[in-house]
């Protein structure tokens, strides 16, 4: 015989100040729990995302990322011609050779300088990276001094405006265009012509990457270590684009995930005191009641049941609370310095039905933890005993 | 001295929950001196710079190097005392884990500048003069790696691409000053650059910056806008500023992160209100009735206050002081596994401060809806009260 779910309900709702306080425990562990996931996620998803799958970037080995990263046109010049790269309609190879450094702007909000990446492109760059997408104005034109900014550098960054003109390399380039590139990173770069970039920062023969696309991914092993075995290029590495911005992300997402997971266990055991104490009060002052409910012909277990039962709804209702409060952060973006690329790049925060579920999964535990010794306590009591408590 | 009889009499009534609040309390108070320690350490750079020195780097970030042509026009300009300059160089030791400061510099000048960071003897730093790939490391780097006089460092390069071998020629300590960072691998910068100029022709000759000390600091406005002019239409703009406010753009790239700790330190004193104020509210639910038969006797309201309140900022006071005493012990074992990364990882002054005011604060607080309650409650409902 179980005992009802009403009488639970009932139970919480004649201490309702006592029963809020405790879901309002569980909601802000919860929901710091969720905010941290969401930081390192929206960290991951912004940057994995930017490389796609198909594509190949070639980089100076050992360099931590493209500001470091070294390689002569002479390399650039030889990998083009290899038959696995893919061609365009026009019969050219897909392939972008980039110049990758970093200058200062002002952001508007704090009025601080802020470093941005400024990449100079090939045409072939709006191939590879088909998510990249003018919204604002129109693209670049070849050899003249324009430039496109992402949608973030538009937002957070004073002067960077349809038709101003931003001072860098010794010259001055007008904002043409603005783009979005479905919330990637590339959105907190400036865009513009290779070549006319390499002549501006006087780079002589060295860009920084190259970037292609194979017509079977597969190939990318044989390519690499053509690139590997040939004497002239050893100083040069390739790698899946997709897994170097996964590189690029490791070091930000995982001091996120250790620093937030840390402190989030320490949340969860606040909470769970929190929720023992209330349920080992219900279960001190419910003495006569569990009595009763024994001496009517209720068994140990349903007692059980029903006062873990009751924690177990607190944890739910913290749960569901502290998932809405977090969803809304979806709202805000940070920025920070890739350490990478030492450039500001901004993330939001980003919300996952598995960010969901384990949420859901640590209040469960908390509640359980919190309530299953004040329900054993209530499920143990001596019947005459109870209900001769006052 | 009878409500504070009657307060303990109270303690002993629920010892289980009285022990469970006490260990929430201790907890929650523990879990915000640790996220007040990562922020203080994260911007312990700021506070250990010294008032005299001075940074020149490159205008548009650190990472971009200057020429070492600049060293002598930066020396003309009146004020300066002594000069050097460093290359950070990074590059892999063992694995990527091992994450230290190395960095090339000049041996000459750079203790003269770096003017606490002792060399432990005259000879060390004979020796660093003269031994091209001889490095000087910090005491703690020494002994964590076991390092010794005439060992071999090999790192893999990485913004300076090889193999580089150095020879462990001398210790530096800072001689007891906390303020010296003992983690540094420092070693000859004429060293790196004779090989950039065999390997990489064109990165010879650059600096990543320069430090000077100031003979005076009121003069440090006068002096950065000087050298910032010299340079302002070269190639490579500078920017120079006080060492404090260099420190200060390293701490402020992590901002968005930092913040957020901040606010869940914060998030933090709200569960641990929490806490208490349930434990509150509960014990005042079971003895409205008693509240009623103590006003029958003749206790005032204020002695209620006295009874309510003096009972919720002692046991918050007994959880705080707990929370705080359990927190120098696992910072000290956080500062050995932070070494690396927070070369300086101690309890400030102030987090103790904030901590002990908030524990106060949430004594007094949450003890507002029960005194509320037990005041309101008339004598007549009182005694009739089930709870």
């Amino acid at each position: 015989m179980k005992i009802p779910f009403s009488y639970t309900f009932r139970s919480l709702w004649t201490r309702r100040l006592t029963t809020a306080m405790t879901i309002s425990g569980v909601a802000l562990v919860v929901f710091v729990f969720a905010a941290v996931l969401m930081l390192a996620y929206g960290v991951e998803k912004t940057m994995v995302e930017t490389g796609s799958e198909d594509n190949v970037i070639c980089l100076r080995k050992a360099s931590q990322g493209e500001l470091a990263s070294q390689v002569d046109r002479d390399a650039i010049n030889n990998i083009k011609t290899y038959p696995e790269i893919k061609l365009s309609k026009s019969g050219n190879p897909l392939a972008s050779s980039e110049l990758f450094t970093i200058i200062n702007l002002t952001k508007i909000e704090t009025n601080d300088m802020g470093n941005v990446a400024i990449r100079g492109v090939e045409p072939a760059a709006f191939k590879l990276r088909p998510h990249v997408k003018i919204t604002e104005g129109k693209m670049f034109e070849l050899g003249i001094n324009e430039v496109i900014v992402g949608t973030n550098i538009h937002k957070r960054f004073s002067g960077c405006n349809i038709g101003n003109e931003l001072a860098f390399g010794g010259e001055q380039w007008k904002i043409v265009g603005v783009f979005e590139a479905n919330g990637t990173g590339f959105e907190s770069e400036v865009w513009g012509d290779v070549n006319r970039f390499m002549t501006a920062f006087d780079r002589a023969n060295v860009f920084s990457t190259l970037t292609f696309a194979l017509n079977n991914i597969d190939d990318f092993s044989t390519v690499k270590k053509r690139v590997e075995e040939d004497p002239r290029f050893n100083y040069v590495e390739l790698k899946r684009e997709r897994v170097y911005y996964r590189e690029q992300s490791e070091m930000m997402a995982g001091f996120i995930r250790i620093l937030g997971t840390t402190i989030t266990i320490i949340f969860s055991f606040g909470a769970m005191i929190g929720a023992m104490i209330t349920m080992y009060s219900a279960v001190a002052n419910r003495t006569i009641e569990v009595g009763t409910l024994r001496a009517l012909g209720f068994r140990r277990k349903n007692i059980l049941s029903a006062f873990l039962f009751e924690s177990l709804t607190i944890a739910l209702l913290g749960a569901g609370i502290g998932i809405a409060l977090a969803s809304f952060l979806q709202f805000f973006s940070l920025s920070t310095i890739n350490w990478g690329t030492f450039s500001e790049f901004a993330f939001g925060f980003e919300l996952s039905i598995d960010i969901i579920i384990s949420s859901i999964i640590f209040a469960v535990v908390m509640g359980i933890v919190g309530g299953f010794f004040p329900a054993f306590r209530a499920a143990r009591l001596n019947i005459v005993n109870a209900l001769r408590a006052s | 001295m009878k409500i504070f009889k009657l307060i303990l009499k109270n303690f002993k009534r629920h010892k289980l929950r009285l022990s469970l609040t006490i260990v929430g309390i201790a907890i929650a108070v523990m879990a915000f001196s640790l996220l007040r320690t990562v922020i203080t350490a994260w911007n312990a750079g700021v506070d250990i710079a010294s008032p005299n020195r001075v940074v020149t780097s490159h205008a548009v970030s650190f990472i971009m190097p200057l020429p070492i042509s600049y060293r002598d026009k930066i020396a003309k300009i009146p004020g300066i005392e002594s000069i050097t300059y460093a290359n950070w160089f990074q590059g892999v030791y063992k694995d990527k884990n091992q994450f230290f400061p190395r960095m090339a510099i000049d041996a000459e000048t750079f203790f003269q500048v770096y003017y606490e960071y002792k060399v432990d003897t005259s000879l060390y730093l004979e020796a660093m003069k003269k031994q091209r790939n001889g490095c000087i490391i910090g005491k703690k780097i020494a002994k964590e790696y076991n390092l010794k006089i005439g060992d071999k460092m090999i790192v893999d390069g990485d913004i300076y691409p090889g193999r580089w071998e150095f020879e462990v020629v001398g210790y530096y300590s800072g001689k007891g000053d906390p303020k010296v960072d003992e983690t540094w691998m420092v070693f000859n910068w004429s060293y790196l650059d004779e090989q950039l100029r065999q390997s990489q022709s064109g990165r010879g000759g650059y600096v990543g910056w320069y430090v000077f000390k100031v003979k005076d600091p009121n003069t440090i406005a006068e002096i950065s806008e000087a050298i910032d002019k010299e340079f302002f239409n070269s190639d490579a703009k500078t920017k120079t500023q006080t060492e404090q406010a260099f420190n200060q753009s390293f701490v402020s790239m992590s901002g968005a992160i930092l913040s957020a700790i901040e606010f869940v330190s914060f998030v933090i004193i709200g569960i641990l209100f929490l806490v208490l104020a349930n434990t509150m509210i509960m014990s005042a639910r079971e003895r409205i009735r008693e509240y009623a038969v103590l006003k029958t006797l003749g206790f005032t309201t204020s002695h209620l206050v006295m009874l309510i309140t003096g009972e919720a900022i002692i046991i918050s006071f007994v959880g705080g002081i707990f929370g705080i005493a359990v927190t120098f012990p696992i910072v000290d074992v956080l500062a050995e596994a932070f070494a690396r990364i927070f070369p300086i990882f101690i309890v400030a002054n102030s987090t103790l401060v904030i901590a002990v005011s908030f524990i106060i604060v949430a004594g007094i607080i949450s003890s507002l809806v029960p005194l509320y309650r037990s005041i309101k409650t008339s004598i007549v409902d009182g005694l009739r009260h089930i709870g």
